[in-house]
């Protein structure tokens, strides 16, 4: 179970590249999460309020893309698409393929931010009340 | 309220996958042949890794292990009786080792450093890594050869059913084929489904017990070392 030092991770990345927005509050942080990733999406939603409470991705929506296993077979001369996990052979001709074009993708894709700022909604409220 | 899509397509181990870049280069730059074992707790690591030790030091290759464990330092006494530089890792409940953890126990490590290069000492560095078929997968530690391991007492199918670690590994070790037999131990099944999920990968037979096997393994050692160098 190292989905929490993922989370850990992913907060950290986002933490980062939000010093470009000050103030900003972030609403979704999207993923692409390979089938060979070796991470369940399950577990990474679990502990995805945990990690992020205290941080600006507090309250956040955590969304998992799952890709298939992309497999380039050389016999037929193209990518194709494995169903599942258990046989790495090509689904149109049946031989062995070892060549990986897609699977073992763990990356935060985007966030999505609010971008009025704290400080303004601050400031709109003391003006309000002057 | 203003949203905004901020794109990023960022790794998300970036930060390991870099320490790692930096740990194979490391490793090229002073010649040493690093690999990283992993298998389930109780596949017989340890077992594997000190009478590969010890074999190699008395055919005169300069060695050493790495070795983690979430707690005590029992496995790196093991090893150490191999008369190897050994090092132990404690993760303290962490699943896996990371690239981090192995700069730390790398860094100023006098036994295997040669002439100010540090690991210039070596021919081979073992990682072995924590007891563990699914985390490890995920964290590059800059190793040249990732190896599965799997006992004759787990299963046939552990392959099939820990796609991810065996689909990344290199090679393949099966160990205690001593037991194969009183285990009553599918061979053809076990390297089949191997081959189902890493088609084409080196397989080992051994027994840390008799040495069944690791002649092969010494040769693969050998020959992996002579083409990176």
């Amino acid at each position: 179970m190292h989905e929490l030092s993922i989370v850990t991770s992913i907060v950290e990345s986002v933490t980062e590249s939000l010093a470009a927005y000050p103030g900003a509050r972030v609403l979704e942080v999207r993923l692409r999460v390979g089938a060979l990733a070796s991470v369940v999406p399950e577990s990474l939603e679990f502990c995805y309020p945990i990690a992020t409470e205290g941080t600006p991705l507090e309250g956040s929506r955590l969304v998992v893309n799952v890709l298939p296993v992309v497999m380039h077979c050389a016999p037929c001369g193209q990518d194709v698409e494995l169903e599942g996990v258990q046989s790495f052979r090509c689904p149109r001709c049946g031989e062995p393929c070892s060549d990986m074009r897609q699977g073992r993708e763990m990356e935060i894709e985007s966030y999505e931010i609010d971008e009025l700022p704290n400080n303004e909604i601050a400031k709109d409220k003391v003006e309000a009340k002057i | 309220m203003t949203t905004r899509i901020v794109e990023l397509r960022r790794g998300i181990l970036k930060k390991n996958d870099e320490l790692a870049a930096g740990l194979r280069a490391s490793y090229m730059a002073a010649g040493v042949l690093t690999l990283n074992l992993v298998s389930s707790p109780g596949t017989g690591k340890t077992a594997f890794l000190e009478r590969t030790l010890r074999e190699l030091r008395a055919r005169g290759s300069r060695v050493a292990a790495l070795v983690g464990d979430l707690e005590t330092d029992n496995d790196a006494r093991r090893l150490a009786s191999s008369g190897a530089p050994v090092r132990q890792i404690n993760t303290h409940g962490i699943c896996h080792l990371d690239a981090e953890m192995i700069a730390k126990h790398l860094d100023g490590w006098p036994d295997v450093a040669l002439g100010g290069v540090p690991l210039g000492g070596l021919d081979y560095l073992f990682i072995e890594n924590v007891g563990n078929l699914v985390c490890p997968s995920s964290y590059d530690l800059g190793e040249a050869i990732r190896v599965a391991m799997l006992s004759v007492t787990e299963g046939e199918d552990k392959p099939l059913k820990y796609p991810t670690l065996f689909n990344s590994a290199d090679a393949a070790v099966i160990t205690k084929m001593d037991l194969a037999e009183p285990c009553g131990f599918d061979r053809e099944t076990a390297l089949r489904n191997m081959n189902e999920i890493r088609p084409g990968i080196r397989i080992f037979e051994t027994s840390a017990k008799t040495g069944a096997g690791m002649e092969e393994w010494f040769t693969y050692l050998a020959e992996e070392r002579a083409a990176r160098s």
